[in-house]
This record gives C-alpha cells, structure tokens and sequence, in this order.
C-alpha cells in the first residue's frame, strides 16, 4: 500500500517549517519534503550549523530563521531531506525521489511552499563562466563560508542592497556596484509610503545600507540604461552604458539580482492556475484566504504563490495549515478562524511595506525583456532573442508553440530561467498583454529522474486516483 | 577569486576531480568545494559546447552538471563531497555505456 | 470573389499539411489555428512515418498509409528545400519488440495477415532474438523477438510542422490564430467567422482534431471522434545508440531518447500519469536496459484523437458541396499522402472511391 498521510509539505523554507510545526500540534500525520540537505529554505539556508560554529555575521533577520528551524526540529514531523519532488498529481499523489529510489506517497491535503527563486537576468554574457546569481553567491556565504572576491554586483531590490551589505560587514573586496533601481520607481513608490509607514525601521535600514555603499570605497554605478557582459570562455569585463557612453570594467565574476519569484514549476504542474502579476512582473498561483489554490486538496503557500517574503511566508505557512486541519476535520472551521485570526492580523501588517517595495525595486524593462537579438533566452537550449522573435513573427501563437518550434524551454531547467522572459518578450513582440501570451504548461516530472526509478516504482493497483 | 572567509579549524577529505587529488572541506556541496579549489570549468553545454560554472547554487539551473562516480549530468550543487569521490567535467551529452556481456549473461 | 480558394480549420499536422499541399497547387489558402492552449495532438506526437502493424483487417488504412511512406521520400525533400528546415527524416526500417512468447506469436501472425491483405506491397521479417541481437546486440534478456520492417522511417514531429508553418506561408498562404466560431454557407460561399475575423471561401476543409466535431455540424456532417490521452516521456540529450526508430523507443537528431505510448500497437491507455509513466518507463528498460540510467527531463501528454473505429475520417457534405472533413491519429505517417494525394482531391472538388471506406457515414446509425 503507498503511504497515506493527512498532510504532505513540499518545502521547508519558513512556510513549510511553519505549516508542519503547526499542523503537528493538531494531530496531524505529516510528511515534509525537502531537497535541501538541512531545513530552513534559501533565506534561513544553513542557519542551524552557522549557529555552531565561528559565524559569518550576516545580520539579525538571517540568525533568527534559527528560532523557526529549531521548533521545527522540536515537532517531530517526519522529515526528509534531499528529497526531490517530481509530481504532485490531483488526488493528492506526491513523486519524489530519494537517493536514487522514487516514491509515490499520498496526501489528503498537500501543501506546495516551494519558495521563490531569482528572476531571470537575460543579458548579453550572462551565461559564460563566472557570471552567478547574486543569491548563488549568499548561498555560498551562508553555507560554506566561501565570498567571491573582487566581483562585480549588478542589479536591483531589497537583496541586493543586503548581500552588498554582508560583504563589506565581512571586509571581502568588490570590484564596483552597478545599481540598476530605475530613478523612475522612487516617484512611483512615494504613495505607497504612507501605508508602509510601520515597516519604517526596515526601510530606513535598507537606506542605511544603500549610504553605506555609496560611502564606501567601492566604486558604484547607476543611472545604467544598458549591460553587457564580456568575455570569450569566460567572463573578462562587463559594460554598462551610462547616458549614450558605453564604459567598460574588467572583471572575472559577475554576480546578478533583480529581486526573486516565485518557483512555480510543481504548483502549476499539478494543474493550479495562475494570473500575471503586473506591479511583481510575475506569475503568481490563485488561491484564496487558506491559500487553497484551484486544484482541491492543494494549497500553494510563501513566496512560491506570490513574493512576501521570509515573514509573511512564516503567517502564510500557517494560515495554509489551518486551513489545512480545517478540511482534515482536525479542527472545526470556527476553530480555524480562531486560531488563523493572529496570524492573519501578523500577515496583514507584514504585507503592508510591499507594495511600496514592488513599486521601488520593480526592474526595468530594458533587463526583463532582453532587446539584443544574440542574448540568450533559453539558458539550457541556447535559444536567442533572435530567435524567438522569428518563430514568434511566423505566426506563433505563445509560449507552448514557441516551445515546440524553437525549443526554448525544453531543456532540464524547464523553463525556470527563461519562462518569464519569454511571456513577456511574446508579450512585447505581439502587443497582447502577457496575461493574454501566457506560460508554459508544465508536466510532470519537473525535476528530472532516473527512468530505472520510474521503472522500479511501486505502483499498487487501486492506489491510483 | 573564491576565498573563506571564516577561520579556525576545518576538517578536510580528498577527492579526485578530473584525475587530480584535491583535498577539501568536509561538509561541502561539491559545486562549492570546487570553486573554492579553484576550479574555472565545470560543463560543456551538448547544444554548442559553451562551457559554464555554477549559476544558481540552488538546484534550478542546471549549470553546474558534472560526473560524479560515473553517473552523468549530476547537479553538483546538490550532493555533498565525500571522501574518494571522483568527479569528472561533464562534456557534452551524456553518455550511457552498453556492456554485452553484461547484459545478455555471455 | 471569396477571400479564398479554401479556409482550413485547424493548424495542426493534419491541418497544415493540406493547406500546404493546396497552396502548393496554387491555391489561394488560409488556415484558422486555434491559440496558444490548444489541446495540440501535433505536439504530442512520437515522429514515426509507420507502417508496420498498421491497418490489420482493413487493407484500403493500410495501402493509404503505404502510399503516405512511399511519397514522404519525395516529400520530406521538398518540404526541407521549401521552409529550410531540417526535419530530419530518414527511412531506415524500424522495429517492434515483443517482450514475451505471446506476444512474438500473436506479431507473427497480425504481420502475415497484414502482408497477405496487402498482395505482397508489405515487407517486413520477423526476427527471433538470435536474430535480432545480430542488428541490435543492446537488447535486454525480456526480449524474445521484433517485427522488422524497411517501410518504417522516422522525423521530427515539431520541426515538421514547423517547416509546414513556413513552407505555407512563403507560398502565400495566410495564418489566421484564432478559434473558429461559425461556418456558414450562401450562395455557393462558405464564411468563416472567428472573434475578430469573417473570411470568406469557395470551400472549406475541417482538419481540427478534436474540434472538428464541434464545427461538422455547421456543415452537414458528423466527424464523431474521442481524445485517448498518450504519454511521451523525453530524456536528457545523450550521445547517439540507436539508428533505427522502433514503436517505443526513438532518439532524435539533438540527441533525447523519446519513449512512448503514442502507438497504436502498444496499448496503454488510461490510468493514472506515474502509472502510465512508469509502464513505459519499465517497457524501455526491459528492452534496452542500459538506458535505466537515463533521466528524464520532461514529459508530455496528449490527446490522440480516435474515431470509433480507430481509423481516419475523410468525407465531403452533401448538403454543402465544397465542405470537407479530414481527421485521423497518425499525422505525421499520413502527412505526404495528405499534401500531396489529399489536396489535389480538393482542388479535384470530390473525393475519390479510395477514401470512400474512410466515409463518416460508416458510423451513421441506419
């Protein structure tokens, strides 16, 4: 018989840790699902052995994801790292692989807190050797105390300012800050002040870092209205156009960021549905006040349904669990309410500073829809701007059709590094809005796997749904 | 450059990486041991043969695929360094060996 | 004048290869393609040109689906030089595996009917599995046998409609993305209206897939048909093992490996999708064990579209001279046939006694 629980987690970020600390405390069976290696998703990555040893200072809100990590740990759910989730299918089935061996385990309810991932940067050079993610290279300082020195940062958003911020509190060497916040965004995030006034304290901080960079001896661009990367079998320099004057800087690593989104991929290959988000300039999965998406039994949750951040995915982990229980007939619905009400008010409040921070740090066009027709879009199939605008002016008709003309999105990555581009490029170059352009649909397994695992899995008759 | 930034001790484990020892940090995903070893080439790309390094560090994008112990196409930001692993550049398409008399009992 | 010599609803294989085929006579065309979310079976399909095992127990399916083969030498050329696409077709004689003693006989036997039906037009051989080693030395112990035949061929499924796409239009056919709302007709014209377009015809192919029973109506015919869901699972690109497609197993020229169910011989067809997943999966490693350490990258699901009896639709109203219907599951076999026979029936105004087995009045209840 496949296993059967009342509650599968996809995640252990903030959300996932949450829902499976609350959920344990009602009575709940329950599975967390993990493909890291330790709890605590990307922005609490590797908190739990930092705490043991001679720490990285990377600041208060990174070392408190240590309080949730912990009581996690204390619920005594059952927990399996390294695990890769290939399918959620309606019905509740959950695919995952673990070391070498798939599953298939059963959820009468299943949480999806996939968390977020970074936003693709579609610039010329953005794939040669020695270009990272920004977020690559605070994972690379949050687990294994590794700082690249002498990099080039380029980008925009809240992260941005504070990975820059723990490199110069570490003392580690930047070649130069390109800061690509368009001036624009500072008038269009001016109304959404007032609301945001209780997150006054984290603005000011966010401002104080951004002083701190420009104070500091670290040479720093902005006003940037162009990038190129250089470089042959790697990177040698990048170029940024500063007015009508390309300027040109020699550098062996590149690290790019312009703000995270969700990762959507298992949601929507379990069939929930999504609408464009203009203001986040993402897809964001439907769900309602329990975070119950379109498909029954499956609650999308955190950053992976919409950016909130760290915080607010903690409430909303929550509030999915809640909601959770309530269908599991663990708890009654006025029960629900209750117990839902404070985590609801802590969302509430949570979420009061983001419209004033998608309206800041939104990037700019000009790096969300790539304009040279050599950059690659497709990172995995080596499928340029060129292109796609050629398949896309014979006549196709969106994302699934330039999939299969071109082969952008097809490689193992599946599209989470050129999906968004790629809508909004269509988007562009058909002048329909990309609400109307659309996404990839998406198909088990998202992540790949063995066909020996999916040969030797066991598959009971009568189990499936 | 990659460089630690902490100090103190560390314990340490050998691996081989395309037929040299490497002696490493124990505990590490082997994308990072190789970067901070100094390694410049990870992958070569099977559509143009473009080489590429580590760009997510997450497991999304597929960049940092190597051999390791003989199985192809490994995201090598997701599996921990351990003590006589070898590791080898995954060049290319992955390639399946096919051994007759394995397979048949000859 | 009508906009058009003929509007063909549906850009799909089928869809295109015809309005291809009648641009190609010089025939003013356009085709109405349903948007982005299509339920496209052309995007799901495997990429043989089959056909082994094809038509058992009714030779006209099968002598259509030889003459398709036989043209797509010819064809597929033409169609490179026309889009400048590489569709990558090749002839190279395919196989079928059987994977038990049952299963080799009842092959033994359906081949020898088919071959017989077909008054000597169908080669192939059946081979033990000492003779089957001989040409495929990777095959797995589970293997008892294979049908073998020089017929079979394959290509790449999307480059071809790709190339369908471009050849079209550089012969000045117009593609028109939007769904079909209503068909009329007045005055020896049909009119084909969609949200924001109204063209106009002096005929009218209905090519699209499952949709097409929805719209036959509008034109005084039937075309029932149902969607059977097929799995194609792909995997990461690896150096080049196999020259031969076989009825599950296909590497493409990018180097992937396609397994599939998306063959009439190979009956898996409801069930849930790791079941069916890991019934192909398990097909494939017994059959060539290696390719166990293989991942898969993607997988897609489609939608055959299947008439009662499993064979093609081919008719023409006889309330609406001028209207026709062509629907079948096997697109990219029957492409040739359907651009270069199928459209000069069309220009021709009737369909000839061939098809008339493939009439949808076989299902009109008397």
């Amino acid at each position: 018989m496949t296993d059967t629980f009342d509650l599968i987690i996809i995640g252990a970020g903030p959300a996932g840790m949450a829902a499976a600390e609350l959920a344990a405390k009602h009575g709940a069976s329950i599975l967390i699902l993990d493909e890291q290696a330790r709890p605590g998703g990307q922005i609490y990555r590797a908190v739990e052995i930092m705490a043991n040893r001679n720490r990285v200072e990377l600041g208060d809100s990174y070392h408190a994801g240590l309080t949730l990590v912990n009581a996690f740990r204390d619920s005594h759910v059952q927990y399996i790292p390294k695990a890769s989730v290939w399918q959620v299918s309606q019905g509740g089935e959950v695919g995952y692989s673990f070391d070498g061996t798939a599953h298939i385990v059963i959820g009468k309810q299943v949480i999806i807190a996939t968390g977020a991932q970074e936003r693709p940067f579609p610039i010329p050079g953005w794939t040669l050797s020695g270009v990272m993610t920004m977020g690559a290279a605070q994972i690379l300082l949050k687990e294994s105390e590794l700082a690249i020195e002498d990099a080039v940062f380029a980008g925009c958003g809240p992260l941005f300012y504070l990975v820059i911020h723990q490199y110069l509190t570490a003392g580690i060497p930047i070649k130069a800050v390109i800061d690509l916040t368009p001036k624009g965004n500072y008038l269009k995030a001016l109304p959404h002040l007032f609301s945001a006034l209780p997150a006054l304290p984290k603005i000011y901080e966010g401002w104080k870092w951004k002083r701190e960079i420009i104070k500091s001896n670290v040479p720093y661009f902005s006003d940037v209205s162009d990038l190129k990367i250089l470089g042959e079998e790697g990177v040698t320099g990048i170029s940024y156009k500063q007015g009508s004057t390309w300027k040109t800087l020699d550098a062996s690593h590149i690290l790019l960021h312009q703000g995270v989104v969700p990762n959507v991929n298992i949601s929507l290959a379990a069939g929930c549905k999504s609408s464009w988000n203009e203001d986040q300039a993402c897809w964001r999965i439907n769900v309602d006040d329990w975070f119950q998406s379109s498909v029954k039994g499956v609650r999308v949750t955190g950053d992976g349904a919409s950016i909130g951040g760290a915080l607010a995915a903690e409430q909303r982990g929550r509030i999915a669990a809640v909601g959770a229980l309530v269908q599991l007939e663990k708890i009654t619905a006025t029960e629900g309410d209750h117990l839902a009400a404070p985590y609801k008010a802590a969302l509430a409040a949570e979420m009061r500073v983001r419209p004033f921070l998608d309206a800041l740090f939104k990037p700019s066009d000009t790096f969300r829809i790539p304009q040279h027709d050599n950059t690659i879009v497709c990172r995995c199939e080596e499928v340029t701007v060129g292109q796609v605008r050629q398949v896309v002016g014979m006549g196709c008709a969106g994302p699934n059709q330039l999939k299969s003309f071109s082969r952008c999105g097809m490689g193992p990555c599946q599209g989470r590094f050129c999906g968004l581009t790629v809508s909004e490029l269509i988007s562009e170059t058909l002048k329909k809005p990309v609400s109307a352009v659309g996404y990839y649909r998406l198909r088990p397994p998202v992540k790949p796997l063995l066909l020996q695992e999916l040969a030797n899995l066991k598959i009971t008759k009568g189990d499936s749904l | 450059m990659f460089t630690k930034v902490t100090s103190g001790e560390v314990q340490t484990i050998t691996i081989q990486f395309e037929g040299e020892t490497l002696v490493v940090r124990k505990g590490l995903n082997v994308a990072a041991a190789l970067l901070e070893a100094g390694v410049k080439q990870f992958r070569e790309t099977p559509v143009s043969g473009q080489a590429r390094t580590p760009f997510c560090m997450m497991g999304v994008c597929f960049d940092c695929l190597l051999i390791i112990d003989g199985m192809h196409n490994q995201q090598s930001c997701m599996i921990e360094v351990a003590e006589g692993m070898k590791i080898e550049r995954q060049l290319g398409m992955a390639t399946i060996e096919f051994n007759a008399s394995a397979e048949q009992g000859l | 004048m009508p906009d058009y010599d003929v509007i063909v609803v549906g850009g799909g294989t089928v869809g295109m290869s015809i309005a291809y085929g009648l641009e190609r006579l010089g025939k003013k065309t356009a085709v109405f393609d349903q948007g982005d979310d299509a339920i496209r079976a052309a995007v799901g399909n495997f990429g043989l040109v089959w056909v082994q095992g094809k038509g058992i127990g009714s030779p006209e399916y099968a002598d259509w689906t030889r003459r398709s083969a036989e043209l797509w030498e010819q064809y597929g050329k033409e169609l490179q030089e026309q889009s400048g696409i590489d569709i990558a077709y090749s002839r190279s004689g395919g196989f079928h595996f059987c994977l038990s003693d049952e299963e080799l006989e009842s092959r033994t036997s359906q081949m020898s009917q088919l071959a017989e039906e077909s008054e000597g037009d169908f080669s192939y051989e059946m081979l033990d599995r000492h003779s089957l080693l001989e040409r495929l030395p990777a095959i797995g112990p589970e293997v008892k046998g294979a049908s073998y035949s020089p017929l079979d061929g394959h290509v790449n499924p999307l480059l071809l409609l790709r190339a369908l796409h471009v050849a079209f239009k550089s012969k000045g056919g117009d593609l028109l993305v939007e769904s079909v709302l209503d068909i009329t007709f007045d005055d020896s014209v049909f009119t084909v209206s969609s949200t924001s377009y109204v063209k106009t015809a002096t005929q009218v192919v209905l090519a699209a897939g499952l949709g097409s029973e929805k719209l036959a109506p509008k034109l005084g015919l039937t075309t029932p048909l149902y969607p059977q869901r097929g799995q194609i699972l792909v995997t990461e690109k690896t150096a080049p093992f196999l020259d031969y497609p076989t009825s599950l197993i296909r590497q493409t020229g990018d180097g992937s490996v396609l397994l599939g169910d998306s063959h009439e011989d190979v009956g898996f067809d409801t069930g849930t999708s790791s079941g069916v997943m890991h019934d192909i999966a398990q097909r494939a490693c017994d059959i060539f064990p290696y390719l166990e350490k293989l991942r898969i990258v993607r997988a897609w699901g489609a939608l055959r579209i299947m008439s009662p009896d499993g064979l093609p639709i081919y008719d023409q109203s006889t309330q609406y001279p001028g209207a026709f219907t062509a629907t079948c599951h096997s697109g990219v076999t029957l492409s040739a046939a359907h651009a270069l026979d199928f459209a000069s029936f069309i220009r021709e105004g009737e369909l000839p006694f061939s098809l008339e087995k493939f009439s949808e009045r076989r299902f009109y209840v008397h």
